[in-house]
């Protein structure tokens, strides 16, 4: 019998032309990469003008709460890159592209996230990263091999929990259709809460930016471990530990919701 | 000059064609809303109080009113004439015996228009539940407040109608439209108040027309700022309105020297 193609063959083939498209043009591609450092900035701007008024935040310190606001932008930005074009579902829904992923015998959320990768949005990914080897060093006191382990996978796990409600976001386009702009107080609302210590949020909020939306698992908590600190109210510190586990779980339930979608849609033909 | 009032209720029509839109994008406003007032109230709160004048409810009005406005004064990316640019449809805007800039402020004064009450009300009334609202004492600050937002939406508008037109220079104004982002996010006060501004920042941001963009009608509207210095930051709107215009009509008449138009 002969040797088939690995199942992922498809997908590195697609994600391989994205890749070399995004490369083809290169001084519009450096163009977008330093637009996305303008927007890395853009975000930085509010916390900065903050802590030229005030040392803490949130009951953090102003390099703990610089922390928080780099993880969750490495987070976030590399979700981004990865699947933040799944935001632009409806136009594929209007434009018939979805139709010709159904057509393909792969499943459609595989073929949509690989259908594009954002690579400009890296220069978000550069701020945050500066930011991050600025505050680290005053942030964090103590480092034990557990604490190493947490700062290089929260990265990774906060990635993962904006890729989910990326993916939810757009799942739920299937219903909202033209209510494209509700989604983003789940993905980009998400990533504005992520980048500030939850403490500032009032009980209910917090309770929602941690519980429903996950945003405090993709900074906050692991960032509460980090330097040692009690979390306030209904977020003890001891949940930043769980964070592996919610962004899987967040995933769990971004499929299912995917599905439900995908079961509803029904396409225009044509 | 019957055209221009024709064209500014057409595009008050065709925003409000989209009404499931409409409403997810003020619920959009109103959790950033309660997002922004937490942080700036947590802000102040961690400086002992004030930050530039700005106690917690006067900042929390400050976050509602931005959010509230924030659609109106279109901070995010607009594209349209852009895109008219590249696909050489603007060649058919050109041909039409109306004024090209002023057509199409009469179409984005009637989005605003549209968008005005259904993005601004349920930010405003979720701030008046949960935090509270320091608004103006007297109707003689919305009356000024809503000139002032008026201009607002003409400096804008001209800011905006500039930058797309670099679309007849730049192969790709993708960059050109989010470094516009950026700086108008930034230097209108819609981040933080350009009061909390660090004075290098606070210099720059006087010097060009963005705070009378967002910044001056939040003044107004909060009463920040009343009576005769209220008249006077209103004025100051009103010669940049003037200016961004005078400017976007310089660039205009630049760009259509170097269009060929073939074909008929």
């Amino acid at each position: 019998m002969a040797d088939l193609p690995p199942a992922w063959a498809p997908y590195t083939a697609l994600l391989g032309s994205r890749l070399h498209a995004q490369t083809a043009y290169r001084a519009g591609f450096v163009m977008d990469l330093f637009a996305n450092v303008g927007i890395g900035l853009l975000e930085f701007v509010e916390i900065y003008v903050i802590l030229t008024h005030t040392s803490t935040l949130g009951a953090m310190s102003a390099s703990g709460a610089l922390l928080v606001f780099a993880l969750a932008n490495i987070g976030f930005s590399l979700a981004d890159l990865a699947v933040g074009h799944v935001d632009n579902l409806p136009t594929y829904l209007r434009a018939g592209t979805l139709d010709t992923f159904l057509l393909r015998p792969l499943p459609a959320l595989a073929q949509l996230v690989t259908s594009d990768v954002a690579l400009k949005r890296l220069g978000r990914t550069g701020v945050a990263l500066i930011v991050l080897a600025v505050a680290t060093p005053t942030a964090v006191a103590h480092w034990t091999p557990a604490k190493v382990v947490l700062l290089a996978l929260t990265p990774v796990t906060g990635a993962a929990i904006f890729s989910a409600l990326f993916v939810m976001a757009a799942a739920m386009q299937f219903w909202l259709v033209d209510g494209g702009e509700l989604a983003n107080s789940f993905t980009y609302g998400g990533s504005y809460a992520a980048s500030y210590p939850a403490s500032v949020l009032h009980l209910p909020l917090r309770v929602l930016f941690t519980f429903v939306v996950p945003a405090a698992f993709t900074a906050y908590l692991p960032a509460l471990l980090l330097v040692e600190q009690p979390g306030p109210a209904g977020l003890p510190s001891w949940l930043g530990w769980l964070t592996p586990l919610v962004a899987v779980l967040a995933w769990g339930i971004a499929l299912l919701v995917w599905r439900a979608g995908m079961r509803r849609y029904t396409g225009a033909g044509g | 000059m019957r055209p221009l009032p024709a064209l500014a209720v057409a595009g008050f029509r065709r925003w409000s064609a989209y009404r499931m839109a409409t409403v997810a994008g003020a619920l959009t406003n109103s959790v950033f809303g309660l997002l922004r007032a937490a942080i700036t109230v947590a802000a102040v709160g961690a400086a002992g109080g004030v930050i530039a004048g700005y106690s917690a409810r006067e900042v929390a009005t400050y976050s509602w009113l931005t959010q509230a406005l924030m659609t109106v004064m279109v901070l995010g990316i607009w594209d349209e004439l852009a895109v008219r640019v590249r696909t050489g449809d603007i060649a058919v805007d050109l041909a039409r015996p109306v004024d090209l800039q002023l057509s199409w402020l009469a179409a984005d004064l009637g989005r605003a228009a549209f968008v005005l009450l259904p993005r601004g009300l349920p930010p405003l009334a979720v701030g008046a539940l949960t935090t509270g609202l320091a608004l103006a004492p007297s109707a003689w600050s919305y009356l000024l407040g809503a000139l002032s937002v008026l201009l607002g939406v003409v400096i804008s508008f001209a800011i905006r109608f500039a930058v797309n037109l670099s679309a007849f220079w730049l192969m790709d104004v993708r960059g050109a439209l989010t470094l516009h982002m950026v700086v108008s996010g930034v230097l209108s006060g819609f981040i933080v108040p350009v009061a909390w501004f660090p004075p290098w920042l606070g210099t720059l941001a006087s010097a060009t027309p963005f705070p009378s963009m967002l910044q001056t009608p939040v003044d107004v509207l909060s009463g920040r700022v009343t009576g005769a210095a209220a008249a006077q930051v209103v004025a100051l709107q009103a010669l940049w309105a003037v200016a961004t215009l005078g400017v976007g009509r310089l660039v205009l008449a630049r760009a259509t020297r170097r269009l060929v138009v073939q074909g008929g």
